[in-house]
């Protein structure tokens, strides 16, 4: 009860906070600079000043940027314009003017980027005329670069996120409540139990190879949550597992995965640190390092899953040389034709991803896969419509279909 | 050690001894350090050769190149992590005593207190050495874990969602001006109508079908079944195209070692 008391008050506070920034309505930052009070800094009178010019702050930054506009002088003309240049001047807090851009003729705005949100701006805007005289336009009046907390801009991303989110609750908790999910047979992941099965009938380890990233990419990640279903039943069969990683983190998380699987197994004391180990950062150390141990060791079965790289096709002509069975996978495109040449089972880009909730039936895992199907529903849907609606909108100009597709254009702009 | 070994391992010795000096020789003219300069080229000819070796089969050769390139490489990053990420970007952010210490220019003003919390992150990730509290260093794991799965939520929603959906907004039809005009200028070339209308189908029901091999909430069957054997035809095709790209690298890779080899060591091209 306490502990609920806490949570909602630490919640309140949070909201509280959160939305008082959110909220605020604070003076606009917008200035208009009066140009036509202001002549004093006009160096040479050849050509008209700009007149309104606006200072503004740049929506939904981290308080780094600032807009200029401006009305461009009357004599910038296209034709026989006496405006070669404009200048844009900016004046940090109380410091000098100092020239930070210059825009060809026709220029109405400018975005002033890198700067500092503790600091305050003002600006000028000169016309340059061919002798290279300025005609200053009034300084704004200090202007501070605002931060805002939340991107409106990426509204359409967020209700994404929140149908696919949504969508991969519902199917977890669809399974939770009992319901069978249907996940349809994936190849490579068939092998997996015979791959295991196979080392235990030849009394071979079996060497799993979790890519050559770190734990901040999601192969890895996919490759470790595989690790612990491979390792649970690896326990099972009292079979050896060898797992030689080239990161620091990938050992560490690698050792509890395989810890708990073997404790989840009921055998706990066949447990053993030794069964992973760091070999080094270095890409082709580890790649000599991980083919010695295949030669010398000879391991009856071989996963490589995770993000690979020019190592791919060096890891699996070697597990291949020895005769193990072979069973890759990798979101890479680049590195899919060498084990898809050289393995025996391959897992596909999302195969990968696929695997752990393919392998362990959990809950969790198959609603999160359901939930991702219905993202790629709605891709397909969207490109079916998104298409009919170009190509009927281009061919004979149907105001309807071009409307559907300035529709998903701005629903599907990543801006 | 069988004797064929020992008199194997004699003989490179000489033949690596006896190449270190004629190098040696050759660079007498170009450099001051000639001796030393000989035996790194020398010794990286020698490398070279002992991971080539592996070809042929696991030997005492290509061992010793192994461990010294684990050993090596293993240092290396070791030392990396800590001069780079350390030294280079934390100890300038937080502390001037360490800065001076340590020879780095202090910036003040890029001080932030979070700088401390990878820190304890860090500590506690070392707490697996202790047998007692060795259960926490799982909670930088965790919030590794979660951090970099919220991340990527949103950065492959982006890159692998939205921009994939929208890049497929093409039009079947290009340029059209009816059926008739489409046939008297029917063209195959590359810039043509035609072309550029195929391409444009290709791309459309390519996307979809390969969508469709990666749905596994369907059994894939009847017409779904044949269009996900399109899919994976089309994702057999893009692989192979990218096999022989991939291939033409990583020949260009062994150019530059046989270059090194008969240039830098043998001297034998110029």
């Amino acid at each position: 009860m306490r502990l609920l008391i806490h949570t909602t008050l630490f919640l309140s506070v949070f909201i509280f906070i959160g939305s008082s920034r959110i909220f605020s309505v604070e003076p606009s930052p917008q200035v208009q600079a009066d140009t036509l009070v202001n002549t004093a800094d006009t160096v040479g009178v050849s050509v008209a000043p700009v007149t309104s010019l606006l200072v503004d702050d740049y929506k939904y930054d981290n308080g780094e940027q600032l807009n200029l506009s401006w009305v461009p002088s009357i004599d910038d003309q296209l034709i026989d314009g006496k405006v070669s240049v404009y200048r844009v001047y900016r004046i940090t807090n109380d410091s000098t003017r100092e020239l930070i851009a210059e825009l060809p003729p026709g220029s109405n705005s400018f975005t002033d980027k890198n700067l500092n949100r503790h600091d305050t701006y003002r600006y000028i805007v000169a016309a340059v005329s061919a002798s290279d005289d300025e005609v200053l336009s009034t300084t704004t009046e200090p202007v501070q670069p605002q931060r805002e907390w939340i991107n409106f801009r990426r509204g359409y991303l967020f209700l994404l996120a929140l149908i696919i989110g949504g969508a991969v609750i519902y199917y977890i908790q669809s399974a939770r409540r009992g319901k069978k999910l249907f996940v349809r047979k994936i190849a490579g992941l068939e092998a997996v139990d015979e791959a295991i099965g196979r080392a235990t009938e030849m009394g071979r380890p079996i060497l799993y190879i979790p890519g050559i990233l770190d734990m901040d990419d999601v192969q890895t990640l996919a490759a470790i949550t595989i690790l612990g279903r491979v390792a649970h039943q690896i326990a099972d069969y009292d079979t050896k597992i060898r797992m030689p990683v080239s990161r620091s983190l990938v050992m560490t998380a690698a050792r509890e995965t395989i810890k708990t699987a073997y404790q989840t197994a009921g055998r706990p004391d066949q447990y053993s640190d030794d069964m992973v180990s760091y070999v080094t950062d270095e890409q082709f150390g580890y790649v000599a390092a991980v083919d010695g141990i295949m030669v010398r060791e000879k391991p009856a079965t071989v996963f490589l899953l995770g993000a690979f790289f020019a190592e791919s096709l060096i890891l699996a002509e070697t597990g291949n040389s020895i005769g193990a069975i072979q069973i890759a996978g990798t979101a890479r495109p680049a590195q899919l034709p060498f084990f898809i040449a050289a393995c025996d089972f391959t897992l596909i880009g999302e195969e990968l991803f696929a695997a752990s909730a393919y392998l362990s039936g959990e809950p969790k895992a198959l609603g999160s896969l359901k939930g991702q199907d219905v993202g790629k529903a709605i891709a397909m849907i969207v490109i079916l419509v998104g298409v009919i609606a170009v190509t009927i909108g281009n061919a004979w100009d149907v105001k309807f279909m071009n409307d559907v597709k300035d529709m998903l254009t701005t629903i599907f702009s990543t801006q | 050690m069988k004797r064929t070994t020992v008199l194997v391992m004699v003989g490179a010795i000489v033949i690596f001894g006896i190449s270190w000096v004629l190098k040696s020789m050759s660079l007498t003219s170009t450099t001051d350090h000639y001796i030393a300069k000989g035996f790194a080229i020398t010794f990286a000819a020698f490398l070279t050769l002992c991971i080539f070796s592996f070809l042929y089969k696991d030997n005492p050769f290509y061992k010793f190149a192994e461990h010294l390139f684990v050993g090596v490489s293993a240092a290396f990053w070791m030392s990396m992590g800590f001069w780079s990420t350390i030294v280079g970007n934390l100890i300038p952010r937080v502390s001037e005593t360490l800065s001076n210490y340590f020879k780095v220019p202090y910036h003040p003003e890029s001080y932030n207190p979070f700088y401390f919390l990878p820190v304890f992150l860090g500590i506690l990730l070392l707490l697996r050495l202790s047998r007692k509290v060795g259960w926490v260093s799982r909670w930088p794991l965790a919030f590794i874990v979660g951090t970099t799965a919220g991340f990527n939520f949103i950065r492959y929603l982006r890159s692998d969602f939205i921009e994939q959906v929208s890049a497929t907004f093409v039009p079947l039809l290009v340029d059209w001006q009816g059926i008739g005009h489409f046939f008297s200028n029917l063209s195959l070339s590359s810039t043509g109508q035609f072309v550029a209308m195929l391409s444009n189908w290709v791309i459309f029901f390519g996307v979809l079908c390969g969508i469709i091999y990666f749905f596994f909430s369907k059994e894939h069957k009847g017409v779904f079944g044949g269009a996900s054997k399109i899919g994976i035809w089309i994702l057999m095709i893009t692989f192979g195209a990218s096999f022989g790209y991939t291939v033409m690298g990583r020949i260009s890779l062994l150019v530059g070692r046989i270059t090194f080899l008969f240039k830098d060591w043998l001297s034998l091209i110029s």
